[in-house]
């Protein structure tokens, strides 16, 4: 094999969507040998650019080179056979499959799968050990936890004999120690001579673990640094085009009334499960309490007895000192809402909005009974599309054709939308779930100040998030869940990543 | 004691005779919805590949043109539905129930415009039918004791696709999991999209699938109407391939739990054949009406989840679009 200087190079890589263009003529270069990031919004280009270096979407125009030959990839098996390896952010796994089976799956060479399997075991033990990959091929996918099924994928990968690994935002759902071991691999591979391709819009990690660093906005190439010549702050006004102020003006607290109360609330999931064991806080006025923790450990069900949608096992929720939830007692979302508690949703698209609704609806829903909205059952159609335009001008939601559907909407757009109708009506306490979860950086900024004025006008919130640094950006206090008990509540100023995550894994409890 | 030992030999050998058309229509079943695509349309296919086999034995007088007749019919009805289901990603239960509707139509129409016997075939006789195979022996063992009926009754004096039927089970169940094939059969019923990524056409294999059940769903036609019957009537599938489906589900998309589940089937159909007009001790005689539900109540017990629950492939009924 030849040596060039180059493991991939586009030139001039573009590809339209109707009137969209999601990449324009792009020339990314990556150096063999290196681990090469790729920062840019969403939106910003990404992942169209790498759907097409792995043969999914097929250019427009343009390029990709590969050790020194052009190609258009017809489809993936012909990018994998130039040495191009895709890891998905969504595996591309098959659940009940045994790791072994998953790896073979497409490469398995024999016809019978008794001989393929043998075969690939000696490969794979050879690649495990060059690697120093421990991985149980006859387990079952859907058993192994997110981290190892990553490794799954990049062994995956590098069966088929990948020489460029392309890592599609890996620490997305990892924990900051799952992702430090998923660096200390990436390094790994590197000293290997693999080229890694490592596309993230966490800043922190290109600092980490790249050695080059492209940023991408609005489907152009904008910059290219080597990292060590450049920082987070100019990574993030590259990125946005603008410069990001993310100081913000924090206001003392004034006294300190507690809005909500949790006192050893247990409930089960909906496996009959318990999923949340005798977790007790409060929230007050004029508070962020921010919640953490690996996704799945009880954050969804502590959200879900607080709005009345899970019916409490043991103990009691008290929203301004009326218990709203215990055994005996469950209070409708309705009359929540009426108390001045606010919701949004965790998962947007499956209870904050209904798909298929006009952005016009979706303003209205889980209030189409006010007065406002309508009259002995009938909708006040006209109110409704005023109240819809008003949202759409204080949130600066775009396009602005509240006529459309939700989902042809960006995810920050639909966000926003969420929240203006949320706060509408003044609530005292606030329960979000994921704020900023498939937003876009500028409407992140956005919600976040948004989130800070509303505790600096006195509210209470309460807000779920897997994403550290929300948390310890607008938070006044984190609690921390692991397996469905609060393992610990820390001040903002005591907190940083390390601690959280130790305490994610349950490993460090501290009195809060 | 005797006649109780004979009495359930015969229940066991009836039972196999009317579980082979559910356990083909079973497996026809599996191997579409194991592969995402949900097969609703087994009892039109079926129904279809009965007439077309009856007519074609009618016509030639020969069971085995018949049997082509049959498996080309399903086979063509299963294309269809994969055209609709796969390339057009069209609605699937729809699509199926197309099938079963225009084929319960069409088939006694066409029986009654070509032969004018009120939408049935004519009767078939001798080498339009498969008849009952007699092993060897079967005559001569038959006096020995336990043994003797055993072997005669049971074993032997089943028509052909019967046996076939006992091979296709394992075969079925080795290209699931014993081949390469089966092991992307499988992958792209759960998650269709780690199929494309690997490199492998999701809509070739689902084609493929979906052919392999037209053959196996056109056999249990065939075995209907030239095997266990003698010729097409009206709305002869009764049912079966809804029942088929429903023994799929209860076997949990396996094979062999799968042929368990048909057996069932099969012996609650042969167990109410024998029930009617028998007086019970303490109950009586019932009423023919209510033994024929029997397989029916049995089917509506089990998908009200009386069997527990039950996780059907991930991508079942979802057809595949590149852009989510």
């Amino acid at each position: 094999m030849s040596n060039p200087e180059f493991a991939i190079e586009t030139r001039a890589l573009t590809k339209r969507f109707g009137d969209v263009v999601a990449n324009d003529s792009v020339c990314l270069k990556v150096r063999a040998g290196t681990v090469h990031g790729i920062v840019g919004e969403n939106g910003a280009g990404k992942s169209t650019l790498l759907k097409m270096l792995f043969g999914f979407y097929q250019p427009d125009e343009g390029e990709v080179v590969v050790d020194r030959t052009a190609h258009t990839f017809a489809d993936p098996s012909a990018a994998m056979k130039t040495g191009i390896g895709m890891v998905h952010q969504h595996f591309m796994l098959v659940e009940p499959f045994t790791v072994l089976d998953n790896i073979i799956l497409g490469a398995e060479g024999s016809a019978k799968l008794e001989d393929a399997r043998a075969t690939a075991r000696g490969a794979l033990a050879a690649l495990e050990r060059q690697f120093g990959f421990n991985l149980p091929l006859d387990t079952v996918v859907e058993e192994l936890p997110v981290g190892v099924k990553q490794r799954v994928e990049i062994l995956k990968a590098l069966y088929r004999g990948a020489e460029i690994l392309v890592l599609d935002e890996p620490t997305a759902v990892l924990t900051p120690q799952e992702s430090e071991q998923l660096f200390a691999l990436v390094r790994q591979l590197r000293a290997e001579g693999k080229t890694v391709l490592f596309v993230t819009h966490k800043l922190h990690e290109i600092m980490a673990v790249t050695d080059d660093v492209t940023v991408m906005r609005a489907g152009k190439i904008v910059a290219e640094r080597k990292t060590a010549e450049t920082s987070t702050g100019e990574l993030a006004e590259l990125m946005v085009g603008a410069k990001v102020a993310r100081e913000k003006t924090r206001e003392a607290h004034g006294e300190r009334v507690i809005r909500l109360s949790l006192k050893n609330v247990s409930a089960n999931n909906d496996q009959g499960v318990r999923a949340l064991k005798a977790v007790s806080l409060d929230v007050h006025d004029g508070e962020v309490l921010g919640v953490a923790g690996v996704a799945g450990n009880g954050q969804t069900e502590l959200m879900e007895v607080i709005t009345g949608l899970r019916q409490v096992a043991a103990g009691s929720v008290e929203f301004d000192n009326v218990v709203i939830a215990s055994p005996d007692v469950a209070t409708n979302p309705i009359t929540l809402r009426r108390m001045g508690m606010a919701h949004v949703a965790e998962d947007r698209l499956k209870t904050g909005v209904v798909e298929s609704f006009s952005a016009e609806d979706n303003a209205m829903l889980g209030y189409q009974r006010e007065p406002d909205f309508s009259h002995r059952g009938i909708l006040k159609l006209k109110a409704l599309a005023e109240t819809a335009k008003r949202y759409f001008e204080s949130q600066d939601v775009r396009p602005r054709n509240p006529k459309l559907a939700i989902s042809s909407f960006s995810g920050g757009n639909q966000q926003k939308l969420v929240i203006a109708r949320e706060i509408a009506r003044d609530p005292q306490l606030m329960i979000i779930g994921q704020p900023t979860r498939g937003v876009d950086i500028g409407a992140v900024t956005k919600i976040h100040d948004q989130i800070t004025e509303l505790r600096n006008a006195g509210k209470a919130l309460l807000v779920v998030s897997a994403d550290l640094d929300e948390l310890l950006a607008i938070s006044d206090r984190i609690a921390v869940m692991c397996e469905g008990e609060l393992v610990g509540i820390v001040a903002v100023e005591d907190a940083d990543e390390k601690t959280l995550g130790l305490m994610m894994a349950g490993e460090k409890r501290r009195a809060s | 004691m005797i006649d109780l030992y004979a009495d359930t030999l015969l229940l066991v050998a009836s039972t196999i005779r009317t579980a082979t058309p559910l356990v083909l229509a079973g497996l026809a079943g599996l191997c579409a919805e194991r592969a995402g695509v949900v097969d609703i349309g087994l009892e039109g296919k079926m129904l279809g590949a009965a007439f077309a086999a009856a007519t074609a034995a009618a016509v030639t007088g020969s069971a085995w043109v018949g049997l082509g007749a049959g498996l080309a019919t399903s086979l063509v009805l299963a294309l269809l539905h994969a055209y609709v289901s796969i390339t057009q990603r069209g609605n699937q239960i729809v699509s199926g129930m197309a099938i079963n509707i225009v084929i319960a139509g069409l088939a006694p129409t066409l029986a009654g415009a070509w032969f004018h016997q009120g939408g049935q075939t004519p009767l078939l006789s001798g080498g339009a039918r498969f008849t009952e195979i007699n092993l060897p022996f079967a005559e001569s063992l038959a006096s020995v004791p336990v043994i003797g009926p055993l072997y005669s009754e049971v074993i032997s004096g089943h028509n052909i696709i019967t046996y076939m039927t006992v091979a296709i089970v394992p075969l079925v169940a080795w290209m699931l999991y014993r081949t390469r094939f089966g092991l992307r059969l499988r992958a792209v019923g759960e998650n269709p999209e780690a199929v494309d990524t690997a490199g492998i056409s999701v809509a070739k294999l689902r084609y493929q699938a979906m052919a392999i059940a037209g053959l196996l769903c056109g056999l249990s036609g065939v075995v209907l109407s030239t095997g266990l019957g003698a010729g097409f009537i009206r709305d002869m599938s009764a049912g079966k391939g809804y029942l088929a489906l429903a023994a799929m589900i209860f076997g949990r998309w396996k094979p062999v739990p799968t042929l368990l589940a048909c057996l069932l089937f099969g012996f609650v159909d042969a167990l109410q054949g024998r029930l009617q007009g028998v007086a019970l001790p303490l109950i009586g005689e019932i009423p023919v009406q209510f033994t024929i539900m029997l397989p029916y109540v049995l089917t509506v017990l089990i998908l009200a989840g009386f069997a527990g629950r039950m996780v059907a492939p991930k991508a079942s009924g979802i057809p595949y679009e590149k852009d989510h």
